[in-house]
């Protein structure tokens, strides 16, 4: 598609005119089955009338299980576009050789790696470490839930309209053609001129909004939610790790958004932050960016390490090995993550000095990294492991991830930088430790607690093969992208002139189908245990022995998570209420405060997401608009005092005797509890 | 089944062709070498532990599966100080070793140090580098030989054995310079000079790329890179000389606009400072030089008279990138320059003379930072490794 | 290291109703925001601190800032901070009416400062100083603009407080309310002293 040069704009609809429809069959064909699948959808809802169940039960629900479930949900529904994208690129590079141009075009192959990293990193894992740490970290600490439940549900919808104004730039306009940082001067208005750099910009500021809060959100949650006697040092490791990703969240998002502010100045009002001449400079934005980014990898990384530590405690039925030292290396990593951000750009030239002392810090991080791997490593010795789904993931994480961990510190180094940065060795690095830590993780976490938000256990059969083609496609995809990177292959790249590569690029494709039998396999999964649930079933709430508190309530749990709230003596609370054989509260039950739903958060986001299409397209009315509706729901919003409720005592003793009378059936033993 | 175990066979040969190709692991220059061998080492380093840990891992894995009711069961076992120390420690002294090998390989693959050597038999000779100066144009690279007057574009080639300086900007927006068979990548910026020294040890042709996304025309940004010998670099330079093209301001600017998959060409002359220009942002007639701007605001700026010292920009605005209207924004513009023809002269060459060729650091074991070593290590210094005395008076750039 | 009892260290589950302090959560979420919120500015006085002297053969801040202008502007929003701490005194002491009074007179200094602020940046922009003349005054209209723009939206909010607290009285939620607008305004104050330091006073050396 050809960009226009000029803008030519109208009052209606600003420079939203049919050009912006893209000229590509492919997105047509895309577009095509979007609808039909779209339309489908909304007529079963309609059909079953779902909407006001939907409406009441989900989108305004204030209740934090609810909301970590709709985020996974959207993490899930983003991974299959990003994935899509993966494809894409996995194909063109197969294709484009000896001659050939392969079947995309520059401007469509261009804008297909930028959503790639766009969507995966923002909208696939920030989603998924959010909506867990939403789910878990309350009913982990013995809270009812967040300390701003409210605040929680808007956080949510606001990385919706972000997905959701990424999204429709596939259809309307075009994607940034930038990589997925966008860094100027190629990012300025100057080389990139049209809307694609806009739907970059605005669908990261709406959905950092969210994530900000939401970070501020679980913070609060955290210092002045826990039970009576959980001490920091007697929090769960998962817990843990969640605090330090919210500080770091805290402490580096509005680095992003301030830095993207500055961007969007440059594009709208043609100011000089990262622009070459008039004493801008763009390597600032690049310095800026990456203050942000790096501790942006942890924040995707830290959550995930907290699963694998309370999975390996669960499953090797054993206590978990240096829990002081696993926060310290909690703690060292948050710290030292805000030092290194320099080691993105060794090649600018910055001087060896400071190069070696980026290099230096970063191998440091490793030193807290490795003392965790040794921690799961010895957690696991004189263990007796049951090698459920869970653990699965979590032992070819380990395997997988010191890999990642080793070329991670390679490329810290900065003459050997020198030699492979930005080329296939850096993308299969960051692959490595994302698909291998982040990917691994998430799909361990999400077969560990399934029954605990849903009553029944996952599938196995299906998780295996999703499992296997997921850890063997894994290998297949990005091993050749290690070896292309030392043929001095570089990333991004459309068109190749070697045809020796070919076969390497073909090899990662085959890795790629077999991850997307790998996915396909998960999604079956879900629906065949969805189908077998009965079969499934498991009435204890406590599947898999568990040890935190979130194992000591009912599956799903109750609004209220806790009739009565739980103490803390130790760390592993659940498992020590199992030994002393005090898991049941006794006592007259009284109403529980809860929030009420509301619908506010969906307004304001909704209207902030049209905001951002109508700042995208300069339609100026609709932004100012939006804008003023926005201000004004959320002055209105304050004159709602009556927001929250009490759950009477009788409907409380109602679920509690239900609860009682289900446990009362099952047997009574609890096998791996041996030696009291 | 014949056929599958044919086509398997050609897997393994094609896969066996590619493997010569590993131009990161086997290059044919000197700096390139050093940065595969600390490769190379760092990997063997981080193996030591490596290796254990995904032993163990499979090994813990396997023997404490809870089908195994022989081995030991200890539910309540969660620390060892010893263990805890060594956890940390190794790691830590492995580190150690990695960060002194960093720092001091930093400093001594640093891309803006001057080599002094030009393999690892080699010490270098006591002669000026090639001087080359590079310009990353949308889509293209730019060569320009200021010593022999030429000018290529997507063509480079360079004498074998010779260390060679890059100087290298951009004219838009920011790329990457590598050539991956001679030594390390650098970012060509614009507005910004970087410095890159290598030196090819084999003649051949090797592929130079562009290393860093830079829009559209990105993947056919490459060229080939020559490594001649003294007589084949002559007569190159003698061929391009005749080739009969000049390369002034005006062709540059013609150049500048985007173009992708771009034949080499050869230009027989070049105007002079035309880098300079380049690196200035100032290639058109009347924009003031970035250099001149620097030293006007560190004079404390223009005054308020300087606030309308400005004049449309309006070249070919609608065909040549970076030249849009912000929608909020005023017209692009430019400042325009108050120098003379002269004064920017004596401006480019006293910059030039800056930073002309220094002396070869004779301590290449040691960081520039550091200082010489006293005691007894005092005066034994590598004489393989240095070759040149410097001259009187010249200070010895430690 | 291990912590592992043999005997029940005690009851696992708190029986008795008890009650949270409610807004307690209120006030570490507003500091931790309010710290994000300081990052955001750090983020512009770096920019600044990079940019502030790239004046591309334009005006410098000796040719632009009128430091006596400034001096005023700066004891506006310095006296409406004092104002508004008189407004939390009169809270403290449940007196609706002076709160409510001492709330409208620090609207005005704010709305004082901010016309101070649009006539400066106006000047600026007439004499061609405007923000696409040069680094240096790109990042000082974001730093100041920025600054501006949150005691603008402070004025708003105030306005809201003060109808919410005429309606329904120094109530624990309205009370909440203005302790985070004042921990807010406070915040302003701050950042308009670096604001004032480093790029009005260290300017004009």
């Amino acid at each position: 598609m050809a960009i226009p040069s000029d803008i030519e704009t109208t009052f209606l609809f600003g420079r939203l005119n049919l050009h912006a429809i893209p000229a590509d069959p492919i997105v047509w064909v895309t577009f095509v089955f979007v609808a039909i699948g779209g339309a489908g959808l909304l007529w079963l809802l309609t059909k079953y009338k779902w909407w006001g169940y939907l409406w009441t039960e989900w989108f305004t629900s204030v209740d934090h299980k609810k909301i970590g479930i709709m985020y996974i949900v959207l993490a899930l529904i983003m991974f299959v576009r990003g994935f899509a994208d993966a494809i894409m690129m996995r194909l063109q590079q197969v294709l484009a050789f000896n001659g050939s141009e392969g079947y995309l075009n520059a401007h469509h192959y261009d804008q297909i790696f930028t959503a790639h990293g766009v969507i995966m990193i923002f909208f696939v894992a920030m989603p998924f470490v959010t909506g867990l740490m939403n789910y878990i970290v309350p009913l982990q600490i013995g809270a009812r839930d967040v300390s701003f439940p409210f605040l929680n549900n808007f956080s949510f919808w606001m990385t919706v309209g972000g997905a959701s104004l990424t999204m429709v730039s596939l259809f309307i306009g075009e994607f940034a053609q930038t990589g997925w940082l966008a860094f100027p001067p190629l990012s300025g208005i100057g080389y990139s001129p049209y809307v694609g750099v806009d739907y970059y910009i605005w669908g990261l500021q709406v959905a950092g909004v969210g994530t900000t809060l939401s970070g501020i959100n679980l913070l609060v949650t955290i210092i002045k939610m826990r039970a009576p006697g959980m001490t920091m040092m007697r929090m769960p490791v998962f817990t843990w790790t969640a605090l330090c990703t919210n500080i770091l969240i805290v402490a580096s998002f509005p680095v992003l958004t301030a830095t993207l502010v500055l961007l969007t100045l440059d594009r709208y009002l043609g100011t000089n932050f990262f622009t070459n001449d008039l004493g801008g400079n763009p390597m600032m934005y690049i310095n800026l960016i990456w203050i942000w980014g790096h501790p942006e990898v942890y924040i995707l990384i830290l959550p995930l390490f907290g699963v694998f530590s309370e999975i390996t405690a669960t499953f090797t039925g054993k206590r978990l090995f240096g829990y002081t030292s696993m926060v310290y290396a909690t703690v060292c990593i948050t710290v030292l993550s805000y030092l290194v951000w320099l080691h993105h750009f060794f090649t600018m030239g910055s001087g060896a000095s400071v190069n070696s002392f980026f290099g230096i810090t970063t191998m440091i991080i490793s030193i807290p990294t490795g003392a965790k791997i040794f921690n799961w490593l010895f957690t696991m010795y004189r263990g007796r492991i049951r090698f459920e789904l869970p653990m699965m993931w979590t032992v070819a994480f380990m395997l997988t991830f010191v890999l990642g961990g080793m070329t991670g510190v390679l490329l810290a180094v900065p003459p050997a930088d020198f030699v492979v940065h930005n080329s296939l060795f850096l993308v299969a690095h960051f692959h490595n430790v994302i698909i291998g830590g982040v990917l691994f993780g998430c799909f361990a976490a999400v077969n560990y607690w399934w029954p605990k938000a849903f009553g029944f256990k996952l599938d196995p059969f299906w998780g295996k093969v999703s499992f296997w083609f997921w850890v063997v496609g894994f290998w297949v995809a990005f091993m050749p992208l290690y070896l292309l990177g030392l043929m001095g292959v570089t990333r991004r790249v459309r068109v190749f002139d070697d045809p020796s590569l070919q076969i390497w690029f073909i090899i990662a494709a085959i890795g790629a189908v077999m991850i997307a039998i790998g996915i396909a396999a998960m999604f079956l999964q879900f629906y065949v245990s969805i189908r077998n649930r009965e079969k499934l079933r498991d009435d204890s709430g406590d599947p898999w022995e568990g040890r935190t508190l979130e194992w000591a309530t009912s599956s799903p749990p109750p609004d209220y998570n806790f009739a009565f709230t739980p103490v803390s003596h130790g760390l592993d609370t659940w498992w020590d209420m199992k030994r002393f054989g005090q898991t049941r509260p006794r006592a007259t039950y009284i109403p529980i405060h809860m929030p009420k739903s509301t619908g506010t958060g969906v307004i304001i986001s909704a209207l902030c997401t049209i905001c951002g299409f109508a700042l995208i397209w300069y339609i100026w009315w609709l932004a100012i608009l939006s804008f003023v509706g926005v201000v004004a729901v959320a002055i209105a919003h304050t004159f709602n005092y009556d927001r929250d409720f009490h759950i009477p005592a009788d409907v409380v003793k109602t679920t509690e005797d239900e609860r009682d009378r289900v446990l009362a059936t099952l047997p009574a033993a609890q096998p791996a509890i041996q030696g009291v | 089944m014949a056929p599958i175990l044919k086509r398997l066979t050609l897997l393994g040969a094609l896969l066996a062709l590619s493997a010569c190709k590993f131009e990161v692991l086997s290059p044919s220059g000197d700096v390139a070498a050093q940065q595969r061998d600390l490769l190379v080492i760092s990997t063997l380093l981080m193996l030591i532990i490596i290796i254990p840990v995904m032993a163990l891992t499979v090994w813990f894995a396997w023997r404490y599966r809870s089908a195994n009711r022989q081995a030991t069961y200890a539910p309540d076992w969660d620390h060892s100080t010893k263990l805890e120390l060594v956890i940390w420690a190794i790691p830590l002294l492995i580190i150690v070793c990695l960060g002194a090998l960093t720092w001091v390989g930093t400093h001594l693959l640093d891309p803006y140090r001057p080599l002094d050597r030009i393999s690892a038999t080699q010490p270098a000779r006591d002669e000026q580098p090639l001087r080359v100066q590079v310009v990353a144009l949308d889509w293209k690279w730019l060569f320009i030989y200021p010593e022999e007057g030429v000018a290529t574009v997507n063509q480079f080639a360079a004498p074998v054995d010779r260390p060679i300086e890059f100087t290298l900007t951009s004219s838009s927006v920011m790329n990457a310079f590598y050539i991956p068979a001679m030594a390390g990548m650098i970012y060509a910026m614009p507005g910004m000079q970087t410095t890159l020294h290598g030196v090819f040890n084999e003649s051949g042709e090797y592929q130079g790329l562009a290393s860093h996304y830079s829009g559209a025309g990105f993947s056919g940004m490459r060229f080939k890179a020559e490594a001649l010998d003294d007589a084949g670099f002559d007569a190159w330079i003698a061929e391009a000389k005749e080739s009969g093209e000049t390369l002034d301001r005006a062709r540059y600017l013609e150049l500048e606009a985007p173009s992708e998959n771009v034949a080499p060409m050869i230009f027989a002359e070049v105007e002079p400072r035309l880098f300079q220009r380049a690196v200035n942002m100032c290639v058109e007639e009347g924009k003031m030089c970035m250099s001149e701007m620097m030293a006007i605001d560190d004079q404390g700026g223009m005054g308020l008279s300087g606030a309308v010292n400005v004049a449309a920009l309006t070249y070919d605005k609608y065909e040549r990138r970076g030249t849009a209207r912000p929608i909020l924004g005023l017209e692009p513009f430019r400042v325009v320059g108050i120098c003379t023809a002269d004064e920017l002269e004596q401006m480019f060459a006293f910059a030039d003379a800056t930073s002309n060729y220094t002396p070869r650091d004779v301590s290449p074991l040691r960081g520039r930072g550091l200082s010489e070593p006293q005691g007894i290590f005092r005066g034994i210094t590598p004489t393989d490794l240095t070759q040149s005395t410097p001259q009187t008076g010249v200070d010895r750039n430690l | 290291m291990s912590q592992v009892h043999t005997t029940a260290p005690g009851d696992f589950w708190e029986t008795e109703p008890h009650h949270h302090e409610d807004g307690a959560s209120t006030s570490v979420g507003f500091w931790i925001y309010l710290m994000s919120d300081c990052l955001m500015f750090a983020v512009l006085f770096a920019c600044f601190g990079v940019l502030g002297g790239s004046y591309a053969a334009g005006p410098g801040p000796q040719d632009l800032f009128d430091l006596n202008l400034i001096a005023l502007n700066t004891a506006f929003l310095l006296i409406s901070s004092i104002t508004f701490g008189f407004a939390m005194l009169r809270m403290m002491l449940n007196d609706q009416r002076g709160t409510l009074i001492w709330l409208f007179i620090t609207l005005l200094f704010g709305l004082a400062f901010l016309a101070v602020e649009i006539y400066e940046f106006h000047h600026l922009i007439h004499v061609g100083a405007g923000p696409q003349r040069s680094a240096f005054l790109s990042s000082f209209f974001a730093l100041v603009g920025t600054h501006g723009l949150h005691v603008a939206f402070g004025s708003i909010w105030l306005v809201t407080l003060m109808v919410q607290v005429s309606q329904r009285g120094l109530i624990p939620a309205n009370r909440r309310r203005l302790m985070c607008l004042s921990m807010f305004w406070h915040f302003l104050d701050v950042i308009w002293i670096g604001v004032f330091t480093f790029v009005y006073l260290l300017g004009m050396i």
